[in-house]
């Protein structure tokens, strides 16, 4: 009995830890790719965390990474719970950051800033749900696979945006300049989501790190925090929202639908729950937090709309690793689009040290993606063996 | 007696098969544990206990599906390894599954070549195959005519092909895994003429059953396991229905119920000419009238498959009805969603419990709130009470004697008799006016059977009118007050329960027709 509890606390352990496992073990593999390529793993991995983790505007880029993973992350988190796959967040990302750009130009003079920033944020979201809540209804009622047609978003949302980028929406400054670069004008600067030092100078904090007289790795945070850097008030809007997933999931009655029908859904349905309905509703959810993420990334860092899969950035294919890599739980995908915020920024400056080529920073983050995800198949199949042999005497007769 | 050592396939005889000290272990389990088991010639051998005592386990040692730990195996007398099924077919010894392995669209001799290395490679020689089919069944009595499909076969008649083929694959030892679970009661009694005359010509016989009258009925001896262990090993004819559950469970179990009289009550459910389709179009529910009162238990028979699914999913709102009318408590509910259905206070204990009927991954407390999460107590506007989930489960676990470490723990760790007492306890406390039990007791432990068919007399006692619908005709006549029997998705007749024979329900499931006038329900 005692070895059995030892053994049960050592798995659950080791599926804690597998995703870190994953992680190194990609890393292991990209060293190799290193070798051959004549560099030193080393220099190039202590390249990468330094350049991630070790100063205020290393850090400052991860956590503005981080924030787009983490909204798009909890879209897929409802979307898995629910047992429906969601690889549109591009799509829908796009079309909420194409919404946000339109309303902000539209209303940005004419209404005060903060109001203009909420409604663009609930616009995103919205546009964003709707964009997902199509492939939604149609899984529901047509049974069509929703990985074929949240896919097929993707390429709408695109080419939508392109269409409006180089004719409605086109910066009128590029015209005249007659450069015709496709993208939007800049949005009215009172639309800008505020950074995290424009709340510290309103808040009263001392104005640098040097007056203070911090050094080291604290006056890195410090500055952080609080001297002009990029970093935005969107990672809070990202962190509120996990908590608030977390408590919808688990503390209400539309959750707990949400995740029946996932695991479950005939016994949903004999329970009497609106399978389809809650299927559409739980895609809906995981459009409008890419959509908000898209408004996010508009009002907070790019001010301004261009080619929309430079805006997306790769975040609606990511956001699905990050959520796999934090469990499927809200709040685990905190933590988890740090990692992969820092992987995203440390890799740039992986390139720029070592002097590597550009594909293979996108190689090593593949890898990361392949072991997460391959070790993620693997604990569930170690999980369901370990169901399956548990239950064989109760199962066969 | 064969007087020589061939058996009428014309193969020898094996004269003794014995497993030693059998063990088996899975992760955390002691599936068999020093298990000594045996069978001789002429003789047939039951091998009884719950669910998870590990029966199937040692069976699929013997069939080479899995290795023990310890132990051996013995044939004739001297040890042998079974390392796959095609081992321990070339020992002699065959395997009669309970849910049989044929392919509906080909004929008996195809089914019976398939699989099997053909004299004519590549080419089939069915011919061949068709003489030695002829052949065996006239040597066994078992009447099989190897031209006809199977999809035109009585179940009984399957099964029979289950045997030939086993036979032609040279089975001299047969293992039968509850044979009779699909069967009308006159297919079982030609089963057990066809296995009685089989061991007298030398076959060697385990017989996997649950059900312990049939045991006393047909076997010469019977070994009792119970987690993992012998009981005990004992001739037949000196014990007793009540010895050997005694054994099975560990402690004296009420076989017996007793279903007070109970005066009924008030309509609280009726089907008027209910008629149903599937996908294709084809009617599986024709014409289907009946009614459930107050304080009455409606048993539904029949062999599966003949439409008592349909005729729950029609009533719980899970399948359309194409023409009819349902009515509960005298209003009308046809084609009503599953949740209104469960509003007008219709409770359904699906057949299939971990597929329909909960969620393997959510905790105890959560599975109770299946239906009423979105009600007070349990939430307020959209948030769930925990205090009250925490309550309420502990409130059922203890009133319906759950087995459970907590209430926090997820249900795929409690044992089926346990989930199926969940599902009771949650459906029960719904306070429900309309009970439907489809199979409540299948895969449960005698204890927990015990357990559920008390709870429903007890419910039928306070007033809930409850529609059984159970393939096993004992528990049907165990508790029900009258009896619908079902044969191709139609009522074959509605009796009193105290005034029919098994007989009479046997020729029902069958297809026979009881006469139109004599039905117990008007129109």
């Amino acid at each position: 009995m005692q070895t059995r509890l030892k053994r049960f606390r050592f798995e659950r352990m080791l599926d804690l830890l597998l995703p870190l496992i994953a992680v190194v073990g990609a890393l292991i593999i990209g060293a190799v790719i290193l070798v051959l390529l004549d560099k030193n793993p080393l220099d190039a991995y202590q390249a990468m965390i330094t350049g991630a983790f070790a100063n205020k505007n290393g850090l400052a880029d991860t956590l503005v990474k981080a924030t787009p993973l983490l909204l798009v992350g909890l879209g897929i988190v409802i979307a898995f719970r629910a047992s429906v796959i969601n690889i549109g967040a591009e799509g829908q990302l796009i079309v909420g950051a194409m919404l946000t750009t339109y309303l902000a130009l539209e209303l940005g003079e004419a209404l005060p800033g903060f109001v203009v920033i909420i409604i663009c944020l609930l616009a995103g979201s919205f546009i964003g749900g709707v964009w997902a809540a199509i492939p939604g209804y149609l899984k529901a009622r047509l049974g069509v696979n929703e990985i074929l047609s949240t896919i097929m978003m993707n390429q709408i949302a695109i080419q939508i945006s392109f269409f409006l980028l180089r004719g409605p929406m086109i910066d009128p400054a590029e015209i005249e300049a007659g450069t015709n670069i496709p993208h939007s004008a800049r949005l009215p600067k009172a639309t800008d989501l505020p950074r995290f030092t424009d709340v510290a100078r309103w808040l009263g904090f001392p104005g640098s790190a040097k007056d203070l007289g911090l050094t080291g790795f604290s006056k890195e945070l410090y500055g952080l925090l609080v001297e002009p850097t990029r970093l935005h008030t969107g990672l809070l809007i990202a962190i509120i929202m996990a908590i608030l997933v977390y408590v919808f999931l688990w503390r209400t009655t539309i959750g707990y639908r949400i995740r029946a029908v996932g695991l479950n859904p005939s016994a949903s349905r004999y329970a009497g729950i609106d399978v389809p309905g809650y299927t559409v509703l739980s895609m809906a959810l995981s459009g409008a937090f890419a959509g908000l993420a898209g408004a996010v990334e508009i009002l907070g860092l790019h001010h301004r709309m261009f080619e929309p899969l430079a805006v997306s950035a790769g975040y609606g294919f990511s956001g699905i690793v990050v959520a796999l890599f934090g469990k499927l739980h809200p709040l685990g995908a905190i933590p988890s689009s740090l990692l992969f915020g820092g992987l995203l920024v440390g890799g740039d400056k992986m390139q720029r040290a070592v002097q590597v080529p550009q594909v293979l920073v996108t190689a090593l983050l593949g890898l990361v993606v392949l072991f997460v995800v391959s070790s993620e198949i693997w604990s569930r199949r170690r999980a369901s063996r370990r169901v399956s042999t548990q239950s064989i005497p109760e199962t066969t007769s | 007696m064969a007087k020589n050592n061939l058996l009428p396939s014309g193969l020898p005889r094996i004269e003794s098969m014995e497993m030693r000290g059998i063990v088996k272990r899975f992760p955390g389990v002691l599936a068999n544990d020093h298990v000594d088991f045996d069978v001789k010639a002429g003789e047939i051998h039951a091998l009884l206990g719950e669910n998870g005592a590990g029966k199937s386990t040692l069976m699929k040692i013997l069939y080479g599906l899995y290795q023990p730990n310890a132990g051996e195996i013995l044939l004739n007398g001297q040890p042998i390894h079974i390392h796959s099924p095609a081992d321990s077919i070339r020992y002699g010894i065959g395997m009669i599954h309970q849910h049989f392995m044929l392919v509906d669209s080909l004929t008996v001799a195809e089914n019976v070549a398939l699989g099997l290395k053909s004299s004519r490679e590549p080419r089939l020689d069915l011919d061949r195959v068709t003489t030695r089919i002829r052949e065996l069944s006239k040597n066994y009595g078992l009447q099989v005519d190897p031209d006809a499909y199977v999809s035109q076969l009585a179940v009984g008649q399957q099964q029979r092909v289950e045997i030939i083929k086993a036979l032609y694959r040279g089975a001299a030892l047969l293992v039968l895994d509850e044979p009779t679970a699909v069967l009308t009661p006159q297919e079982v009694d030609d089963l057990f003429a066809i296995l009685r005359q089989m061991a007298q010509d030398g076959h060697a016989l385990i017989f996997i059953s649950h059900k312990l009258h049939e045991i006393l009925d047909l076997t010469d001896r019977v070994t009792v396991l119970r987690d993992g262990k012998v009981i005990g090993t004992r001739l037949t004819a000196e014990v007793t229905k009540e010895d050997l559950a005694r054994m099975m469970v560990g402690r004296d179990i009420l076989l017996e119920r007793v279903r007070p009289p109970a005066t009924v009550g008030e309509v609280r459910l009726k089907l008027d000419r209910v008629t149903a389709v599937n996908d294709d179009g084809a009617p599986v529910l024709r014409n289907v009238s009946l009614e459930v009162r107050s304080s009455e238990i409606v048993g539904v028979a029949g062999v599966s498959g003949n439409g008592q699914r349909q005729l729950a999913e029609v009533i719980a709102g899970l399948w359309p009805v194409t023409e009819g009318r349902i009515f509960l408590e005298g209003r009308e509910v046809t084609n009503l969603p599953p949740a209104e259905m469960l509003e007008a206070g219709l409770s359904y204990i699906p057949e299939e419990r971990m597929h329909d009927g909960a969620l393997k991954e959510f905790s105890v407390a959560e599975n109770l709130i299946l239906q009423d999460h979105i009600r007070e107590p349990y939430s307020k506007g959209i948030f769930l009470d925990f205090r009250h989930i925490a309550r309420h489960a502990q409130e059922m676990i203890r009133k319906f004697d759950i087995k459970t470490p907590s209430q926090e723990t997820p249900l795929k760790n409690l044992s089926g008799g346990n989930i199926q007492k969940l599902i009771l306890a949650r459906e029960l406390a719904r306070k429900p006016r309309v009970l439907i039990a489809a199979q409540p007791t299948r895969g449960v432990d005698i204890g927990a059977t015990e357990y559920i068919h008390n709870q429903l007399l007890q419910q039928r006692a306070e007033g809930l009118a409850t529609l059984l619908i159970s393939e096993d005709l004992d528990e049907i006549r165990a508790l029900s007050d009258r009896i619908i029997v079902m044969f191709g998705g139609e009522i074959m007749g509605i009796v009193d329960n105290d005034q029919t024979t098994v007989e009479e329900l046997g020729l029902m499931m069958a297809g026979e027709k009881k006469d139109l006038q004599s039905l117990g329900v008007a129109r």
